[in-house]
């Protein structure tokens, strides 16, 4: 359910790091407790964020949450699919239905995030 | 039912209820018949001034009276709509939401705007709104406001803004430049004094410095006036009351509100949308919910809960009878009889009609004496004159003309304006 | 193409695809004055896309539309915290007389008298049944009621150099116009816990009132239709801090000459007269929110305020009012029907009311609460909060329940509200419906909780006989289609 080479934040985020570039999305926990999401406000490319800060909010028809970064740095790229059709969230949370990708400010970051055991294990 | 409860009595239900202050004594009359009650009724209406007991009136200023063709009363009657609540159960309120996406069309069309919402309380409140959803658009604080707009919109919006850091600023009507950092201007046209303000002008001047602009508009104007949506503009508001709803001494009425689809993220109130049933059947239900204050609570876009459904409904009647047609029609005939009141006044000795461009269906003349008094000895003769704004322009009285009135009403007025002026 | 037969084929077209070039339902007459000249054609603009149709189609159009809808006129409605009672007929024939209807807002006051008397009057019961003497019929809705409520909390303070009262403390049952009227007030929200009774949660309470509260907003009774037994400690703690007590009237169908809020100690409180005082929804409103204060408050209320002088009836603005929250003087059609309940049912007949209203509740709640649990495992006031968890536990959620209730015509009760409440479903019968409606009710309410487990796929269908079937609200908000439009 929750792969290995991500890691996770208590937020319900994940990140995907390629060389210093993350990839942050909302995990199937927060998908599951959203049920469709029909809007996702996102940043627009090139904004700083710190970690842990709020970067956008994702709506589904009868809740709104707060998306937090798990990771600080420089917003690099923002996923346009997720703005055109925000289902894909539903329907690859942990894969096309990325949000953002941040170059990161501070590779130690990352210790401060839970691997996918770790992270499991807070939601039972 | 009680011994099902397994009580012997009420108040062993409201035991929480403290015991001293229970059962308050309570000076209230004993209750009437429905036959009694209408004689009470006859009593208090017969106390009031209105066309039944031969009173003629030409006041506007934010209220309008117009004729309300017998399909809006007929289904006011409807009880299907009368005693239903908010569509929270779409499968069982389509009657109710369909009517409300008839009504969002109906105020797109006449706007020209890409998208409207269900209705707002009134037209002052819905300005008010649209200027804080400016506030939200722009993320700036300071609101312009033109000086000859009605002021009951800049009353309202402070009352709606006065604790959220918002500054309101007055703007002259011919200003050529604005303040480089305000969320919008709010335009009403025609203005408070009748006439056709220059959105276009105000609409360029605003985007030049990254406000938006507002422009407050009367709908029954829309049948013949260029719609603020040729413009550019950004948000539209109207009071509603004039598509078919009663003055009943200002309420309830229906704010309009229509903006352009990029904001419709910060638009208050609520939405109806077109989807499908589980069969592909179509359907409407409450849309963008997640701007409003059942989820999004101390972020919701506004408080506005239960908002004004009916008299959505009543505009929506009114529009579909009038039609095409019979808007163009009627913007028409005010026209008509407004500037024919106009030009009979303005030869009158003693008084003169105030204009710098086109108005619509009110006008300011401008008295020999006191506006007050003038009322007075009109009303002595059963006419209800025009509002006295002798705070806002000399010895000025604002007169509106409808379709409701007829020649021979004009006529009587002009005769009584001659009587007094020569008397005075 | 073949002509289908049966009332499921209902024609939804919107007008605008009903209409045809020239068709007309209605005339405009002739103008009877001289020719005007029109302005300059640069102003002019060219036709209203409006419909096209005839007297006839428009009448038929609304009316069929009508049928889609549950009503109170034609359903048992017991959508909790609405009060969904009878509306009198007589109360809309009598607010429709010409002499009410057709008078303009800013008619002279000697010309109007009869109006602001009736508004004089309707203040004065409405002082009277809540025990706040200072009434402002001005607010157009509970939001507003409440929102003009902060506003004159915020003056208060002001007037008394103590301005830096900035947080409205809000129980986690609160409705959610309590926040955003707070956040629009300029207000910090501190939420009060509930306890596991449903009661404001005392201790809590007293940590969170301090010198920067201004006041503290309760729904009396709650959200959870029950009636904060510490009310008197709670009120005491707040003013002990400096702070208001704003009382939510939503509820105040359950109060009437049961108990005045003013006698209590709240300061400030509003009423919905399209709820306890039978105006009618109308599908959303118009509402009426009249805001009520105690007498040292008055001087603060919003315009205007209908005042009896030497000279007649006037409609007043108080010395240091909060000024106009509206265009004109509230919704003045609603409060003359509300004015002709009052008039109706009379001392005795308002007190009758809330004891039906409160029995009501509890003969449902006795008589489904071994099959629901309850929010709270005592006696409710006007309406019952139940909960569906145990039915959760078996594959049917609150919301399977609602829609499967519309099935027998019942309308839903209020879903998942208050918030605290899993799986919540929130019952007010009110006084008007009989025993006979509501042991219907009851028994409707059992026999689904049986077809959990004979037809669960009955449950998880429903509505099975409505005009549409469950509708797909996500691609509603995802791709908003929200007006007609020549492309479909």
């Amino acid at each position: 359910m929750y792969p290995e080479d991500l890691k996770y934040s208590k937020e319900h985020e994940w990140v995907r790091m390629n060389g210093n570039i993350a990839e942050v999305g909302v995990t199937v926990f927060a998908r599951e407790s959203l049920g469709d999401v029909v809007y996702v406000d996102l940043p627009e490319a090139g904004a700083d964020i710190g970690q842990f800060a709020k970067f956008g909010e994702i709506e589904s028809v009868k809740a709104v949450s707060d998306l937090f970064s798990p990771v600080g740095g420089k917003i690099v790229e923002v996923n346009p699919e997720a703005s055109d059709r925000p289902e894909v969230v539903n329907e690859e949370p942990h894969g096309s239905g990325w949000l953002i990708r941040v170059e990161l400010s501070d590779m130690a970051q990352l210790d401060e995030l839970m691997d996918a055991a770790t992270y499991e294990a807070t939601l039972e | 039912m009680l011994g099902v409860i397994g009580v012997d009595s009420l108040d062993d239900l409201i035991g929480d209820i403290p015991i001293e202050h229970r059962h308050p004594s309570l000076n209230l009359d004993a209750g009437l018949s429905e036959q009694e009650l209408s004689g009470v009724f006859a009593a208090i209406a017969a106390e009031n001034a209105s066309a039944v007991n031969g009173y003629i009136s030409f006041l506007g200023a934010g209220a309008y009276s117009h004729y309300i063709p017998s399909t809006v009363k007929s289904i006011l009657q409807r009880g299907e709509f009368v005693t239903a609540y908010t569509p929270y159960q779409p499968e069982a309120a389509q009657g109710t939401l369909q009517v409300g996406f008839e009504f969002q069309t109906v105020i797109c069309q006449l706007t020209g705007m890409e998208v409207a919402n269900a209705g707002m309380y009134d037209g002052p409140t819905a300005f008010a709104e649209a200027c804080l959803m400016a506030a939200r658009v722009t993320k700036r604080t300071r609101i312009g406001v033109l000086s000859s707009a009605d002021a009951r919109l800049p009353e309202t919006l402070l009352a709606y803004s006065k604790h959220q850091g918002i500054e309101i600023v007055s703007i002259d009507p011919n200003a050529t430049e604005i303040p480089d950092d305000l969320a919008c201007i709010g335009v009403q046209s025609p203005n408070f004094f009748g006439e056709i303000e220059d959105v276009e002008r105000f609409t360029n001047l605003t985007h030049e410095n990254g406000a938006l602009s507002i422009v407050h508009v009367n709908p029954t104007a829309l049948g013949m006036f260029k719609a603020p949506g040729e413009f550019d503009v950004d948000i539209v508001t109207a009071e509603g009351q004039p598509l078919g709803v009663p003055m009943a001494f200002g309420g309830p009425y229906v704010g309009l509100f229509a903006c352009k689809k990029a904001h419709i993220r910060q638009m208050p109130g609520r939405i109806i949308g077109r989807t499908t049933d589980t069969q592909g059947r179509v359907g409407y239900a409450l849309t963008l919910q997640t701007r409003e204050q059942h989820i999004r609570r101390e972020r919701a876009t506004s408080n506005i809960c239960t908002s004004t459904q009916l008299i959505g409904l009543m505009v929506t009647v009114y529009a579909a009878t009038l039609g095409k047609r019979g808007l163009k029609d009627l913007a028409n005939l005010c026209y008509q009889k407004a500037h024919y009141a106009a030009a009979e006044i303005d030869q009158l000795d003693g008084f003169s009609v105030e204009r710098t461009g086109p108005f619509f269906h009110e006008f300011v003349i401008t008295c020999p004496e006191s506006p007050a008094k003038i009322n007075s000895a009109l009303l002595d003769r059963k006419i209800i004159g025009g509002l006295d704004i002798s705070d806002r322009s000399n010895n000025g009285m604002l007169v509106c003309v409808t379709e409701t009135s007829s020649k021979a009403d004009i006529d009587r007025l002009v005769d009584a304006l001659r009587e007094i002026g020569a008397g005075s | 193409m073949t002509i289908t037969t049966g009332a499921g084929d209902i024609d939804r077209r919107l007008l605008m695809d009903r209409s045809v070039p020239r068709r007309v339902a209605f005339t405009v007459p002739d103008s009877d004055v001289p020719f005007q000249k029109l302005p300059d054609s640069s102003y002019l603009r060219d036709d209203v896309e409006l419909p096209e149709v005839s007297q006839l189609e428009v009448v038929r159009y609304f009316s069929v539309l009508s049928q889609l809808n549950f009503s109170i006129d034609t359903n048992f409605y017991p959508l909790g915290s609405c009060t969904m009672k009878y509306n009198p007929k007589i109360n809309d024939e009598l607010a429709n007389l010409p002499g009410l209807a057709d008078i303009h807002p800013l008619q002279p006051e000697e010309t109007v008298q009869g109006a602001i008397r009736l508004l004089k009057s309707l203040q004065d019961d409405l002082g009277e049944i809540t025990g706040l003497p200072g009434v402002s019929l001005a607010p157009l809705a509970g939001a507003q009621g409440e929102y003009a409520g902060l506003l004159i909390t915020r003056a208060y303070h002001a007037a008394r150099n103590d301005a830096e009262r900035t947080v409205a403390i809000v129980p986690d049952s609160a409705h959610g116009t309590n926040p955003a009227s707070a956040a629009m007030a300029g207000l910090e929200v501190a939420t009060v816990r509930s306890d596991d009774h449903g009661n404001v949660d005392v201790e809590n309470l007293r940590e969170l009132a301090d010198g920067r509260t201004a006041v503290f907003m309760l729904t009396i009774p709650s959200t959870m239709g029950l009636f904060e037994p510490n009310i008197l400690e709670i009120i005491k703690i707040i003013h002990d801090a400096g702070g208001l007590v704003y009382a939510d009237g939503a509820n105040l169908n359950a109060l009437l000459g049961i108990v005045k809020l003013g006698d209590l100690g709240v300061d400030i409180c509003h009423s919905n007269l399209h709820k306890t005082f039978s105006t009618p929804h109308g599908g959303g409103g118009p509402g009426s929110g009249p805001v009520m204060v105690t007498d040292e408050l008055a001087k603060y209320l919003p315009k205007p305020v209908a005042e009896k002088t030497e000279n007649g009836y006037v409609l007043a603005i108080p010395e240091a009012s909060i000024g106009p929250i509206n265009g004109f003087h509230g919704s003045f059609s609603i409060a003359a029907r509300a004015y002709a309940y009052i008039k109706s049912l009379g001392l005795e007949g308002l007190q009758s009311v809330s004891e039906n209203a409160i029995i009501g509740a509890n003969y449902i709640q006795a008589k489904l609460k071994d099959k629901y649990d309850l929010a709270a495992d005592r006696y409710c006031m006007h309406e019952a909060v139940l909960s569906a968890s145990r039915q959760k536990k078996r594959g049917v959620a609150g919301l399977d329940i609602a829609k499967r209730l519309l099935d027998f015509g019942i309308h839903a009760p209020t879903m998942y509200f208050p918030l605290i409440i899993e799986e919540a479903l929130m019952v007010e019968p009110t006084e008007s419906e009989s025993r006979e409606t509501l042991d219907h009710f009851i028994a409707v309410m059992r026999q689904i909780d049986d077809e959990i487990d004979s037809t669960p796929e009955l449950i998880h269908e429903a509505p099975h006989d409505l005009p549409v079937t469950r509708l797909d609200e996500a691609k509603a908000a995802r791709k908003p289609v929200l007006r007609w439009t020549a492309e479909g």
